[in-house]
Protein backbone atom coordinates (compact mmCIF):
# COMPACT_ATOMS: atom_id res chain seq x y z
CA UNK A 1 0.00 0.00 0.00
CA UNK A 2 1.47 3.26 -0.96
CA UNK A 3 1.66 6.67 1.17
CA UNK A 4 -0.76 8.27 -1.38
CA UNK A 5 -3.17 5.26 -0.87
CA UNK A 6 -3.05 5.25 2.65
CA UNK A 7 -3.31 9.25 3.06
CA UNK A 8 -6.92 11.24 3.38
CA UNK A 9 -6.58 12.42 0.25
CA UNK A 10 -7.28 9.10 -1.11
CA UNK A 11 -10.54 9.18 0.71
CA UNK A 12 -11.46 12.30 -0.52
CA UNK A 13 -11.25 11.47 -3.91
CA UNK A 14 -13.56 8.62 -3.19
CA UNK A 15 -16.09 11.29 -1.49
CA UNK A 16 -15.68 13.84 -4.96
CA UNK A 17 -16.30 11.40 -7.01
CA UNK A 18 -19.35 10.42 -5.35
CA UNK A 19 -20.93 13.37 -5.30
CA UNK A 20 -21.28 13.78 -8.80
CA UNK A 21 -25.00 12.58 -9.81
CA UNK A 22 -24.63 10.16 -12.88
CA UNK A 23 -27.19 9.56 -15.65
CA UNK A 24 -28.05 6.20 -16.39
CA UNK A 25 -25.82 4.37 -18.95
CA UNK A 26 -23.23 6.48 -18.00
CA UNK A 27 -22.79 5.08 -14.51
CA UNK A 28 -19.50 3.86 -15.07
CA UNK A 29 -18.20 7.82 -15.76
CA UNK A 30 -17.07 8.19 -11.95
CA UNK A 31 -14.33 5.80 -12.41
CA UNK A 32 -12.85 8.85 -15.06
CA UNK A 33 -13.58 11.43 -12.45
CA UNK A 34 -11.56 9.63 -10.57
CA UNK A 35 -8.58 9.49 -13.00
CA UNK A 36 -8.97 12.94 -13.43
CA UNK A 37 -8.54 14.35 -9.53
CA UNK A 38 -5.88 11.15 -9.44
CA UNK A 39 -3.87 12.95 -12.29
CA UNK A 40 -4.25 16.86 -11.02
CA UNK A 41 -3.12 16.28 -7.81
CA UNK A 42 0.36 17.14 -9.41
CA UNK A 43 -0.97 19.67 -11.00
CA UNK A 44 -2.74 21.61 -7.81
CA UNK A 45 -0.60 25.07 -9.16
CA UNK A 46 -2.94 25.23 -11.92
CA UNK A 47 -6.08 24.30 -10.03
CA UNK A 48 -5.57 27.57 -7.62
CA UNK A 49 -4.39 29.85 -10.58
CA UNK A 50 -7.77 29.80 -11.63
CA UNK A 51 -9.44 30.38 -8.42
CA UNK A 52 -7.69 33.37 -8.20
CA UNK A 53 -8.28 35.24 -12.19
CA UNK A 54 -11.90 35.99 -11.55
CA UNK A 55 -11.07 38.17 -8.60
CA UNK A 56 -8.26 39.77 -10.09
CA UNK A 57 -10.88 41.11 -13.01
CA UNK A 58 -12.90 41.60 -10.14
CA UNK A 59 -11.05 44.06 -8.00
CA UNK A 60 -9.20 45.51 -11.19
CA UNK A 61 -12.24 46.29 -13.21
CA UNK A 62 -15.36 45.54 -11.05
CA UNK A 63 -13.89 47.69 -8.04
CA UNK A 64 -11.21 49.84 -9.31
CA UNK A 65 -12.47 50.79 -12.79
CA UNK A 66 -15.89 50.96 -11.22
CA UNK A 67 -14.58 53.68 -8.83
CA UNK A 68 -14.70 55.70 -12.16
CA UNK A 69 -17.77 54.69 -13.78
CA UNK A 70 -20.11 54.85 -10.99
CA UNK A 71 -23.86 53.65 -11.34
CA UNK A 72 -24.91 51.45 -14.17
CA UNK A 73 -28.69 50.58 -15.22
CA UNK A 74 -29.26 47.30 -14.05
CA UNK A 75 -32.24 47.40 -16.36
CA UNK A 76 -35.62 48.71 -15.81
CA UNK A 77 -33.78 52.20 -14.73
CA UNK A 78 -32.85 50.59 -11.56
CA UNK A 79 -28.99 51.93 -11.15
CA UNK A 80 -26.72 49.73 -9.22
CA UNK A 81 -23.11 50.12 -8.76
CA UNK A 82 -20.76 48.77 -11.58
CA UNK A 83 -19.14 46.46 -8.98
CA UNK A 84 -22.49 44.72 -8.25
CA UNK A 85 -23.02 44.89 -12.16
CA UNK A 86 -20.42 42.99 -13.57
CA UNK A 87 -19.53 40.47 -10.50
CA UNK A 88 -22.19 38.21 -12.13
CA UNK A 89 -20.88 38.51 -15.76
CA UNK A 90 -17.64 37.53 -14.27
CA UNK A 91 -18.64 34.74 -12.77
CA UNK A 92 -20.49 33.44 -15.68
CA UNK A 93 -17.43 33.74 -17.60
CA UNK A 94 -15.48 31.98 -15.47
CA UNK A 95 -17.51 29.48 -15.71
CA UNK A 96 -17.49 29.19 -19.22
CA UNK A 97 -13.42 29.64 -19.32
CA UNK A 98 -12.47 27.11 -17.18
CA UNK A 99 -15.30 24.74 -18.88
CA UNK A 100 -14.16 25.34 -22.23
CA UNK A 101 -10.30 25.28 -21.17
CA UNK A 102 -11.43 21.36 -19.49
CA UNK A 103 -13.35 20.14 -21.96
CA UNK A 104 -11.43 21.48 -25.57
CA UNK A 105 -8.08 21.82 -24.69
CA UNK A 106 -7.30 18.51 -22.29
CA UNK A 107 -9.83 16.74 -24.13
CA UNK A 108 -8.30 16.94 -27.57
CA UNK A 109 -4.59 16.52 -25.69
CA UNK A 110 -5.89 12.74 -24.58
CA UNK A 111 -8.01 12.47 -27.64
CA UNK A 112 -5.23 12.81 -29.89
CA UNK A 113 -1.92 12.40 -28.02
CA UNK A 114 -2.04 10.71 -24.38
CA UNK A 115 -4.54 7.71 -25.81
CA UNK A 116 -6.51 7.63 -22.56
CA UNK A 117 -9.69 6.75 -24.26
CA UNK A 118 -8.80 4.26 -26.52
CA UNK A 119 -7.19 2.28 -22.99
CA UNK A 120 -10.47 3.25 -21.38
CA UNK A 121 -12.82 2.18 -24.26
CA UNK A 122 -11.23 -1.08 -23.73
CA UNK A 123 -12.93 -1.51 -20.23
CA UNK A 124 -16.80 -1.32 -19.54
CA UNK A 125 -16.91 1.65 -19.76
CA UNK A 126 -18.46 3.06 -22.76
CA UNK A 127 -17.87 6.53 -25.17
CA UNK A 128 -20.75 8.26 -23.38
CA UNK A 129 -19.37 7.19 -19.95
CA UNK A 130 -16.26 9.05 -21.85
CA UNK A 131 -18.16 12.16 -22.53
CA UNK A 132 -20.25 12.29 -18.95
CA UNK A 133 -17.09 11.72 -17.03
CA UNK A 134 -15.11 14.17 -18.64
CA UNK A 135 -17.67 16.85 -18.34
CA UNK A 136 -18.92 16.02 -14.99
CA UNK A 137 -14.94 16.70 -14.10
CA UNK A 138 -14.97 20.09 -15.53
CA UNK A 139 -17.89 21.28 -14.10
CA UNK A 140 -16.86 19.81 -10.63
CA UNK A 141 -13.55 22.22 -11.01
CA UNK A 142 -15.78 25.06 -12.08
CA UNK A 143 -17.77 24.34 -8.88
CA UNK A 144 -14.60 24.95 -7.48
CA UNK A 145 -14.13 28.09 -8.89
CA UNK A 146 -17.94 29.61 -8.93
CA UNK A 147 -17.86 28.91 -4.77
CA UNK A 148 -15.00 30.83 -4.06
CA UNK A 149 -15.62 33.38 -6.07
CA UNK A 150 -19.26 33.76 -5.00
CA UNK A 151 -17.50 33.99 -1.34
CA UNK A 152 -15.54 36.86 -2.43
CA UNK A 153 -18.58 38.68 -4.08
CA UNK A 154 -20.57 37.97 -0.57
CA UNK A 155 -18.20 39.29 1.64
CA UNK A 156 -17.42 42.13 -0.40
CA UNK A 157 -21.25 43.22 -0.42
CA UNK A 158 -21.94 42.69 -3.91
CA UNK A 159 -24.75 40.63 -3.65
CA UNK A 160 -28.10 41.54 -3.20
CA UNK A 161 -29.84 38.61 -2.38
CA UNK A 162 -29.93 35.29 -1.08
CA UNK A 163 -30.96 33.86 -4.53
CA UNK A 164 -27.20 34.64 -5.16
CA UNK A 165 -26.90 31.23 -3.48
CA UNK A 166 -28.34 29.94 -6.45
CA UNK A 167 -25.70 31.29 -8.82
CA UNK A 168 -24.18 28.11 -8.36
CA UNK A 169 -25.51 25.41 -9.60
CA UNK A 170 -26.31 28.44 -12.10
CA UNK A 171 -22.39 28.74 -12.82
CA UNK A 172 -22.43 24.32 -13.01
CA UNK A 173 -25.35 24.46 -15.72
CA UNK A 174 -23.37 27.29 -18.03
CA UNK A 175 -20.15 25.08 -17.36
CA UNK A 176 -22.55 21.87 -18.22
CA UNK A 177 -23.64 24.18 -21.68
CA UNK A 178 -20.13 25.21 -23.07
CA UNK A 179 -17.98 22.03 -21.66
CA UNK A 180 -20.64 19.38 -23.92
CA UNK A 181 -20.46 21.82 -26.93
CA UNK A 182 -16.99 22.58 -26.30
CA UNK A 183 -15.85 18.62 -26.18
CA UNK A 184 -18.56 17.82 -29.21
CA UNK A 185 -16.49 20.38 -31.09
CA UNK A 186 -13.15 18.73 -29.82
CA UNK A 187 -14.03 15.91 -31.44
CA UNK A 188 -13.96 17.96 -35.33
CA UNK A 189 -10.28 19.53 -34.24
CA UNK A 190 -7.37 18.04 -36.60
CA UNK A 191 -4.49 20.32 -35.33
CA UNK A 192 -4.04 22.63 -32.62
CA UNK A 193 -4.23 25.48 -35.20
CA UNK A 194 -8.01 24.64 -34.68
CA UNK A 195 -8.21 26.12 -31.14
CA UNK A 196 -8.06 29.50 -32.86
CA UNK A 197 -11.76 29.42 -33.84
CA UNK A 198 -12.53 28.83 -29.91
CA UNK A 199 -10.62 31.67 -28.66
CA UNK A 200 -11.78 34.13 -31.80
CA UNK A 201 -15.29 33.22 -30.45
CA UNK A 202 -14.88 32.83 -27.13
CA UNK A 203 -13.00 36.43 -26.79
CA UNK A 204 -15.87 38.49 -28.24
CA UNK A 205 -18.38 36.49 -26.30
CA UNK A 206 -16.77 37.34 -23.06
CA UNK A 207 -16.49 41.12 -24.02
CA UNK A 208 -19.76 41.47 -25.40
CA UNK A 209 -22.54 39.56 -24.02
CA UNK A 210 -23.32 42.34 -21.91
CA UNK A 211 -20.96 41.35 -19.47
CA UNK A 212 -19.33 44.49 -18.89
CA UNK A 213 -21.68 47.06 -19.90
CA UNK A 214 -25.56 46.70 -20.15
CA UNK A 215 -27.47 45.38 -23.25
CA UNK A 216 -29.37 49.08 -23.66
CA UNK A 217 -26.11 50.36 -24.77
CA UNK A 218 -26.09 48.52 -27.78
CA UNK A 219 -27.26 49.62 -30.96
CA UNK A 220 -31.01 48.02 -31.66
CA UNK A 221 -29.66 45.63 -34.44
CA UNK A 222 -26.88 44.44 -32.28
CA UNK A 223 -28.94 43.32 -29.56
CA UNK A 224 -30.44 40.91 -31.44
CA UNK A 225 -26.57 39.37 -31.72
CA UNK A 226 -25.65 39.99 -28.38
CA UNK A 227 -29.18 37.80 -26.83
CA UNK A 228 -28.22 34.48 -28.82
CA UNK A 229 -25.11 33.86 -27.17
CA UNK A 230 -25.05 31.60 -24.54
CA UNK A 231 -22.83 33.92 -22.27
CA UNK A 232 -25.75 36.96 -22.34
CA UNK A 233 -28.42 33.97 -20.95
CA UNK A 234 -25.50 32.95 -18.40
CA UNK A 235 -24.79 36.09 -17.24
CA UNK A 236 -28.35 37.16 -17.40
CA UNK A 237 -29.21 34.23 -14.99
CA UNK A 238 -26.66 35.07 -12.54
CA UNK A 239 -26.96 38.59 -12.46
CA UNK A 240 -31.15 38.28 -11.65
CA UNK A 241 -30.68 36.30 -8.92
CA UNK A 242 -27.42 38.24 -7.49
CA UNK A 243 -29.76 41.19 -7.61
CA UNK A 244 -32.57 38.71 -6.84
CA UNK A 245 -35.04 39.65 -9.84
CA UNK A 246 -36.36 36.69 -9.95
CA UNK A 247 -38.92 35.87 -12.17
CA UNK A 248 -40.91 33.22 -14.88
CA UNK A 249 -38.48 34.91 -17.24
CA UNK A 250 -35.56 33.31 -16.12
CA UNK A 251 -36.60 30.11 -17.58
CA UNK A 252 -35.68 30.68 -20.86
CA UNK A 253 -31.73 31.58 -19.99
CA UNK A 254 -32.40 28.06 -18.14
CA UNK A 255 -33.93 25.75 -20.90
CA UNK A 256 -31.37 28.07 -23.34
CA UNK A 257 -28.68 26.54 -21.10
CA UNK A 258 -30.01 23.22 -20.81
CA UNK A 259 -30.67 22.43 -24.45
CA UNK A 260 -27.39 23.75 -25.66
CA UNK A 261 -25.47 20.55 -22.78
CA UNK A 262 -27.54 18.15 -23.78
CA UNK A 263 -27.23 18.37 -27.55
CA UNK A 264 -23.67 19.13 -26.96
CA UNK A 265 -22.99 15.96 -24.91
CA UNK A 266 -25.04 13.67 -27.02
CA UNK A 267 -23.02 14.81 -29.79
CA UNK A 268 -19.70 14.77 -28.22
CA UNK A 269 -20.46 10.61 -27.55
CA UNK A 270 -21.36 10.21 -30.88
CA UNK A 271 -18.35 11.57 -31.76
CA UNK A 272 -16.33 9.82 -29.90
CA UNK A 273 -17.68 6.46 -30.60
CA UNK A 274 -17.54 7.27 -34.83
CA UNK A 275 -13.50 8.37 -33.76
CA UNK A 276 -12.47 5.49 -31.89
CA UNK A 277 -14.59 2.47 -32.42
CA UNK A 278 -13.85 2.20 -35.63
CA UNK B 1 -7.49 -26.80 -17.09
CA UNK B 2 -8.10 -28.93 -19.69
CA UNK B 3 -11.13 -28.04 -22.05
CA UNK B 4 -14.03 -30.64 -22.43
CA UNK B 5 -15.57 -31.04 -25.54
CA UNK B 6 -19.31 -29.52 -24.82
CA UNK B 7 -17.73 -26.46 -23.31
CA UNK B 8 -19.12 -23.62 -25.62
CA UNK B 9 -16.37 -21.89 -26.83
CA UNK B 10 -15.37 -18.65 -25.39
CA UNK B 11 -14.76 -16.76 -28.54
CA UNK B 12 -16.86 -18.39 -32.22
CA UNK B 13 -16.40 -16.23 -35.44
CA UNK B 14 -18.32 -17.26 -38.85
CA UNK B 15 -17.98 -15.86 -42.06
CA UNK B 16 -16.29 -13.02 -39.75
CA UNK B 17 -15.32 -9.76 -41.57
CA UNK B 18 -14.05 -6.13 -41.41
CA UNK B 19 -14.00 -3.12 -44.38
CA UNK B 20 -12.47 0.35 -44.03
CA UNK B 21 -13.90 1.79 -46.61
CA UNK B 22 -13.78 -0.11 -49.88
CA UNK B 23 -10.60 -2.22 -47.89
CA UNK B 24 -11.07 -5.44 -46.65
CA UNK B 25 -9.26 -5.74 -43.82
CA UNK B 26 -10.86 -9.11 -42.71
CA UNK B 27 -12.41 -11.28 -45.22
CA UNK B 28 -14.62 -13.71 -43.40
CA UNK B 29 -12.40 -15.92 -41.34
CA UNK B 30 -14.31 -18.52 -38.93
CA UNK B 31 -12.17 -19.13 -35.60
CA UNK B 32 -13.40 -20.77 -32.23
CA UNK B 33 -11.34 -20.69 -29.13
CA UNK B 34 -11.96 -22.94 -26.20
CA UNK B 35 -11.54 -22.02 -22.50
CA UNK B 36 -7.85 -22.88 -21.20
CA UNK B 37 -6.05 -22.94 -24.64
CA UNK B 38 -3.60 -20.46 -26.13
CA UNK B 39 -4.54 -19.76 -29.25
CA UNK B 40 -2.79 -18.04 -32.13
CA UNK B 41 -3.11 -15.81 -35.03
CA UNK B 42 0.42 -15.73 -36.70
CA UNK B 43 0.93 -13.65 -40.41
CA UNK B 44 2.51 -10.29 -41.47
CA UNK B 45 2.15 -6.82 -41.04
CA UNK B 46 -1.48 -6.44 -42.78
CA UNK B 47 -2.76 -9.99 -42.05
CA UNK B 48 -6.03 -8.49 -40.25
CA UNK B 49 -4.55 -9.72 -37.23
CA UNK B 50 -5.10 -6.05 -34.88
CA UNK B 51 -8.40 -5.97 -36.94
CA UNK B 52 -9.62 -9.03 -35.67
CA UNK B 53 -8.02 -8.88 -32.00
CA UNK B 54 -10.14 -5.32 -31.78
CA UNK B 55 -13.35 -6.72 -33.26
CA UNK B 56 -13.33 -9.53 -30.36
CA UNK B 57 -12.37 -6.92 -28.38
CA UNK B 58 -15.35 -5.43 -28.30
CA UNK B 59 -13.81 -2.16 -29.65
CA UNK B 60 -14.48 -2.76 -33.37
CA UNK B 61 -17.46 -3.62 -34.69
CA UNK B 62 -17.46 -6.24 -37.43
CA UNK B 63 -18.87 -5.65 -40.94
CA UNK B 64 -20.16 -9.00 -41.00
CA UNK B 65 -20.46 -12.42 -40.25
CA UNK B 66 -21.33 -13.53 -36.35
CA UNK B 67 -19.14 -13.11 -34.07
CA UNK B 68 -20.10 -14.73 -29.75
CA UNK B 69 -17.54 -13.80 -27.55
CA UNK B 70 -17.85 -15.27 -23.96
CA UNK B 71 -21.68 -16.80 -25.41
CA UNK B 72 -22.46 -12.99 -25.70
CA UNK B 73 -22.95 -10.88 -28.80
CA UNK B 74 -20.43 -7.91 -28.82
CA UNK B 75 -22.69 -5.33 -30.33
CA UNK B 76 -25.27 -5.83 -27.99
CA UNK B 77 -23.20 -6.51 -24.90
CA UNK B 78 -19.50 -5.20 -25.48
CA UNK B 79 -19.61 -3.16 -21.90
CA UNK B 80 -20.14 -6.92 -20.10
CA UNK B 81 -17.96 -8.75 -22.66
CA UNK B 82 -15.20 -6.03 -21.67
CA UNK B 83 -15.42 -6.54 -18.25
CA UNK B 84 -14.45 -10.04 -18.34
CA UNK B 85 -11.38 -9.76 -20.66
CA UNK B 86 -8.03 -8.40 -20.31
CA UNK B 87 -6.70 -6.59 -23.29
CA UNK B 88 -3.45 -5.86 -24.11
CA UNK B 89 -3.14 -3.57 -27.60
CA UNK B 90 -0.22 -3.70 -30.04
CA UNK B 91 0.79 -0.60 -29.03
CA UNK B 92 0.98 0.61 -24.86
CA UNK B 93 -1.59 2.80 -24.08
CA UNK B 94 -0.54 3.34 -20.68
CA UNK B 95 -2.12 6.65 -18.38
CA UNK B 96 1.39 8.97 -18.68
CA UNK B 97 -0.21 10.91 -16.20
CA UNK B 98 -0.12 8.31 -13.36
CA UNK B 99 1.90 6.56 -11.16
CA UNK B 100 3.19 2.99 -12.52
CA UNK B 101 0.72 1.40 -9.46
CA UNK B 102 -2.09 4.22 -10.34
CA UNK B 103 -2.31 2.71 -13.24
CA UNK B 104 -3.23 -0.23 -12.29
CA UNK B 105 -5.61 0.92 -9.47
CA UNK B 106 -7.01 3.52 -11.51
CA UNK B 107 -7.69 0.60 -14.28
CA UNK B 108 -9.46 -1.72 -11.47
CA UNK B 109 -11.71 1.18 -11.28
CA UNK B 110 -12.77 1.41 -14.91
CA UNK B 111 -13.84 -2.37 -13.83
CA UNK B 112 -16.15 -1.15 -10.94
CA UNK B 113 -13.86 -2.78 -8.67
CA UNK B 114 -13.57 -1.78 -4.96
CA UNK B 115 -11.02 0.20 -3.91
CA UNK B 116 -9.79 -2.60 -1.44
CA UNK B 117 -9.42 -5.73 -3.89
CA UNK B 118 -7.96 -3.43 -6.43
CA UNK B 119 -5.14 -2.48 -3.73
CA UNK B 120 -4.37 -6.13 -2.79
CA UNK B 121 -4.28 -7.15 -6.38
CA UNK B 122 -1.85 -3.58 -7.24
CA UNK B 123 0.72 -5.31 -5.11
CA UNK B 124 0.44 -9.03 -6.58
CA UNK B 125 0.49 -7.62 -10.30
CA UNK B 126 3.21 -5.66 -9.68
CA UNK B 127 5.26 -8.15 -8.25
CA UNK B 128 4.59 -10.29 -11.18
CA UNK B 129 5.27 -8.03 -13.52
CA UNK B 130 8.54 -7.36 -11.87
CA UNK B 131 7.79 -3.26 -11.05
CA UNK B 132 7.42 -3.32 -7.49
CA UNK B 133 10.61 -1.10 -7.13
CA UNK B 134 9.08 1.36 -9.38
CA UNK B 135 5.48 1.18 -8.13
CA UNK B 136 5.31 5.13 -7.21
CA UNK B 137 7.05 6.41 -10.12
CA UNK B 138 5.89 7.86 -13.22
CA UNK B 139 5.18 5.61 -16.26
CA UNK B 140 7.30 8.00 -18.96
CA UNK B 141 10.72 6.88 -18.21
CA UNK B 142 10.03 3.11 -18.55
CA UNK B 143 11.93 0.85 -20.47
CA UNK B 144 9.92 -0.44 -23.34
CA UNK B 145 9.83 -4.00 -21.89
CA UNK B 146 8.69 -2.42 -18.39
CA UNK B 147 5.95 -0.73 -19.91
CA UNK B 148 4.58 -3.66 -22.07
CA UNK B 149 5.54 -5.57 -18.58
CA UNK B 150 2.60 -2.80 -17.04
CA UNK B 151 0.38 -2.85 -19.53
CA UNK B 152 0.39 -6.92 -18.98
CA UNK B 153 -0.49 -6.61 -15.12
CA UNK B 154 -2.88 -3.65 -16.30
CA UNK B 155 -5.03 -5.85 -18.14
CA UNK B 156 -5.08 -8.58 -15.37
CA UNK B 157 -6.94 -6.66 -12.75
CA UNK B 158 -10.26 -7.83 -13.52
CA UNK B 159 -8.79 -11.37 -13.48
CA UNK B 160 -9.84 -12.11 -17.13
CA UNK B 161 -11.21 -15.31 -17.99
CA UNK B 162 -9.75 -14.72 -21.53
CA UNK B 163 -6.08 -12.27 -22.42
CA UNK B 164 -5.77 -10.75 -25.69
CA UNK B 165 -2.45 -9.66 -26.39
CA UNK B 166 -1.44 -8.14 -29.98
CA UNK B 167 2.07 -8.57 -30.84
CA UNK B 168 3.39 -8.83 -26.75
CA UNK B 169 6.54 -9.17 -27.82
CA UNK B 170 6.97 -7.07 -30.86
CA UNK B 171 9.97 -4.42 -30.35
CA UNK B 172 11.66 -5.99 -27.68
CA UNK B 173 14.94 -7.37 -27.42
CA UNK B 174 15.28 -11.35 -26.59
CA UNK B 175 15.60 -11.03 -22.97
CA UNK B 176 12.89 -8.70 -22.65
CA UNK B 177 11.08 -11.29 -24.59
CA UNK B 178 11.85 -14.57 -22.76
CA UNK B 179 11.03 -12.76 -19.68
CA UNK B 180 7.64 -12.29 -20.99
CA UNK B 181 7.05 -15.61 -22.20
CA UNK B 182 7.92 -16.85 -19.09
CA UNK B 183 4.97 -14.81 -17.60
CA UNK B 184 2.59 -15.85 -20.25
CA UNK B 185 3.15 -19.30 -19.65
CA UNK B 186 2.28 -19.01 -15.70
CA UNK B 187 -0.66 -17.21 -16.75
CA UNK B 188 -1.61 -20.13 -19.15
CA UNK B 189 -0.58 -22.83 -16.22
CA UNK B 190 -3.24 -20.99 -13.95
CA UNK B 191 -5.96 -21.44 -16.21
CA UNK B 192 -6.23 -18.00 -18.12
CA UNK B 193 -7.34 -18.42 -21.62
CA UNK B 194 -4.60 -16.64 -24.31
CA UNK B 195 -5.46 -15.04 -27.19
CA UNK B 196 -2.25 -13.75 -29.30
CA UNK B 197 -1.20 -12.25 -32.07
CA UNK B 198 2.49 -12.50 -33.29
CA UNK B 199 4.65 -12.59 -36.22
CA UNK B 200 7.02 -14.35 -35.15
CA UNK B 201 7.47 -17.91 -35.61
CA UNK B 202 9.09 -18.84 -32.33
CA UNK B 203 6.34 -16.99 -30.63
CA UNK B 204 3.75 -18.70 -32.11
CA UNK B 205 5.52 -22.58 -31.56
CA UNK B 206 6.56 -21.29 -27.89
CA UNK B 207 3.06 -20.35 -26.62
CA UNK B 208 0.22 -21.66 -28.98
CA UNK B 209 -1.27 -25.09 -28.64
CA UNK B 210 -3.65 -24.14 -31.49
CA UNK B 211 -3.13 -21.61 -34.26
CA UNK B 212 -4.45 -19.88 -37.61
CA UNK B 213 -2.21 -18.77 -40.28
CA UNK B 214 -3.81 -15.58 -41.70
CA UNK B 215 -2.56 -13.64 -44.90
CA UNK B 216 -4.81 -11.15 -46.44
CA UNK B 217 -7.63 -11.21 -44.27
CA UNK B 218 -7.65 -14.62 -44.69
CA UNK B 219 -7.06 -17.88 -42.61
CA UNK B 220 -4.52 -20.08 -44.70
CA UNK B 221 -3.96 -22.58 -42.53
CA UNK B 222 -5.15 -23.82 -38.61
CA UNK B 223 -3.91 -26.47 -36.58
CA UNK B 224 -1.14 -27.17 -33.82
CA UNK B 225 2.29 -25.71 -34.54
CA UNK B 226 3.29 -29.73 -35.07
CA UNK B 227 0.40 -30.32 -36.82
CA UNK B 228 1.22 -27.48 -39.18
CA UNK B 229 4.46 -27.82 -39.55
CA UNK B 230 4.47 -32.24 -40.59
CA UNK B 231 1.15 -31.32 -42.93
CA UNK B 232 2.98 -28.49 -44.57
CA UNK B 233 6.78 -28.92 -44.09
CA UNK B 234 9.27 -31.76 -44.00
CA UNK B 235 10.79 -32.51 -40.55
CA UNK B 236 14.22 -31.12 -41.72
CA UNK B 237 15.13 -28.16 -43.52
CA UNK B 238 18.86 -27.52 -45.59
CA UNK B 239 19.59 -23.75 -45.68
CA UNK B 240 22.58 -23.61 -49.01
CA UNK B 241 23.93 -20.30 -49.57
CA UNK B 242 25.92 -20.29 -53.10
CA UNK B 243 28.56 -18.13 -54.88
CA UNK B 244 25.89 -16.56 -57.22
CA UNK B 245 23.68 -13.33 -57.27
CA UNK B 246 21.19 -15.82 -58.50
CA UNK B 247 20.44 -18.83 -56.62
CA UNK B 248 17.71 -19.59 -59.18
CA UNK B 249 20.05 -21.00 -61.44
CA UNK B 250 21.19 -23.49 -58.58
CA UNK B 251 17.59 -25.10 -58.01
CA UNK B 252 16.96 -27.31 -61.00
CA UNK B 253 20.58 -28.90 -60.07
CA UNK B 254 19.29 -30.00 -56.29
CA UNK B 255 15.63 -30.20 -56.85
CA UNK B 256 15.99 -33.74 -57.10
CA UNK B 257 17.24 -33.87 -53.42
CA UNK B 258 14.38 -32.47 -52.00
CA UNK B 259 10.31 -32.83 -51.50
CA UNK B 260 10.41 -29.10 -52.30
CA UNK B 261 12.76 -26.54 -53.10
CA UNK B 262 12.18 -22.78 -51.96
CA UNK B 263 14.58 -20.04 -53.41
CA UNK B 264 15.50 -16.84 -51.69
CA UNK B 265 17.29 -13.97 -53.07
CA UNK B 266 20.42 -14.99 -50.75
CA UNK B 267 19.60 -18.84 -50.48
CA UNK B 268 17.84 -21.71 -51.81
CA UNK B 269 15.97 -23.88 -48.75
CA UNK B 270 15.80 -28.01 -49.70
CA UNK B 271 13.09 -29.57 -47.73
CA UNK B 272 14.05 -32.77 -47.06
CA UNK B 273 13.40 -35.67 -43.82
CA UNK B 274 16.87 -35.91 -43.78
CA UNK B 275 19.33 -32.72 -44.39
CA UNK B 276 22.66 -34.39 -43.64
CA UNK B 277 22.65 -37.15 -46.67
CA UNK B 278 20.65 -34.01 -48.99
CA UNK B 279 23.99 -31.59 -47.84
CA UNK B 280 26.61 -34.75 -48.54
CA UNK B 281 25.36 -34.81 -52.19
CA UNK B 282 24.93 -30.96 -52.68
CA UNK B 283 28.99 -31.54 -51.78
CA UNK B 284 30.01 -34.43 -53.98
CA UNK B 285 28.66 -32.76 -56.98
CA UNK B 286 30.80 -29.58 -56.71
CA UNK B 287 28.51 -27.13 -56.10
CA UNK B 288 30.83 -25.57 -53.41
CA UNK B 289 28.07 -23.86 -51.09
CA UNK B 290 29.43 -20.73 -49.22
CA UNK B 291 27.69 -22.57 -46.45
CA UNK B 292 25.26 -25.35 -45.81
CA UNK B 293 22.78 -25.40 -42.65
CA UNK B 294 20.73 -28.49 -41.44
CA UNK B 295 17.82 -27.05 -38.99
CA UNK B 296 14.29 -28.26 -38.05
CA UNK B 297 11.11 -27.16 -39.70
CA UNK B 298 9.28 -23.84 -38.57
CA UNK B 299 6.33 -22.27 -38.75
CA UNK B 300 8.09 -19.75 -41.15
CA UNK B 301 8.84 -22.78 -43.49
CA UNK B 302 5.03 -23.57 -43.24
CA UNK B 303 4.11 -19.95 -44.20
CA UNK B 304 6.49 -19.36 -46.97
CA UNK B 305 5.18 -22.74 -48.74
CA UNK B 306 1.52 -21.48 -48.42
CA UNK B 307 1.60 -18.12 -49.10
CA UNK B 308 5.25 -17.91 -51.05
CA UNK B 309 6.19 -15.04 -48.65
CA UNK B 310 8.50 -14.82 -45.62
CA UNK B 311 6.63 -13.35 -42.11
CA UNK B 312 9.02 -10.41 -42.11
CA UNK B 313 10.18 -8.75 -44.87
N1 LIG C 1 -8.78 2.08 -38.96
C1 LIG C 1 -8.36 1.66 -40.16
N2 LIG C 1 -8.68 2.33 -41.29
C2 LIG C 1 -8.28 1.91 -42.50
N3 LIG C 1 -7.52 0.81 -42.71
C3 LIG C 1 -7.16 0.10 -41.64
C4 LIG C 1 -7.55 0.48 -40.31
N4 LIG C 1 -7.05 -0.43 -39.45
C5 LIG C 1 -6.37 -1.32 -40.20
N5 LIG C 1 -6.42 -1.01 -41.51
C6 LIG C 1 -5.81 -1.78 -42.61
O1 LIG C 1 -6.24 -3.11 -42.53
C7 LIG C 1 -5.18 -3.99 -42.83
C8 LIG C 1 -5.01 -4.96 -41.69
O2 LIG C 1 -4.49 -4.26 -40.60
P1 LIG C 1 -4.25 -4.93 -39.20
O3 LIG C 1 -5.48 -5.63 -38.76
O4 LIG C 1 -3.70 -3.89 -38.31
O5 LIG C 1 -3.14 -6.01 -39.57
P2 LIG C 1 -2.05 -6.72 -38.65
O6 LIG C 1 -2.41 -6.46 -37.23
O7 LIG C 1 -2.12 -8.15 -39.03
O8 LIG C 1 -0.75 -6.09 -39.01
C9 LIG C 1 -3.96 -3.15 -43.09
O9 LIG C 1 -3.77 -3.05 -44.48
C10 LIG C 1 -4.30 -1.82 -42.48
O10 LIG C 1 -3.70 -0.77 -43.20
MG1 LIG D 1 -1.33 -5.54 -35.80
Amino acid sequence: MSALERSPRGGAVQRLGRMVPFPAGASMARALVERNIRAYRSRWITLVSGLFEPVFYLFSLGVGLGALIGQVDAGGGRMIEYAAYVAPALMAAAAMNGAIFDATFNVFFKLKYTKLYESVLATPLGPRDVAVGEIAWALLRGSLYSTTFLLVVAVSGMARSWWAVLAIPTATLIGFAFASAGMALTTFMRSWQDFEYVNISILPMFLFSATFFPLSTYPEALQWVVQATPLYHGASLVRSLMLGDVGVGLVVHVLYLVMMGLVGITFAARRVERLLLT
Amino acid sequence: MVAQPDDPPLIAARGLTKHFGDFTAVDGIDVEVRRGEAFGFLGPNGAGKSSTMRMIGCVSPPSGGTLRVLGMDPITHGSQIRGRLGVVPQRDTLDEELTVRENILVYGRYFGLPRSVIRERATELLEFAQLSERADELVEPLSGGMKRRLTIARSLVNEPELLMLDEPTTGLDPQARHALWDRLFRLKRSGVTLVLTTHYMDEAEQLCDRLVVMDGGRIVAEGSPRQLISEHSTREVLELRLATDDHELYEAKVSDLATRVEVLPDRLLLYTDDGDAAAKIVHERGLAPLSTLVRRATLEDVFLHLTGRTLID
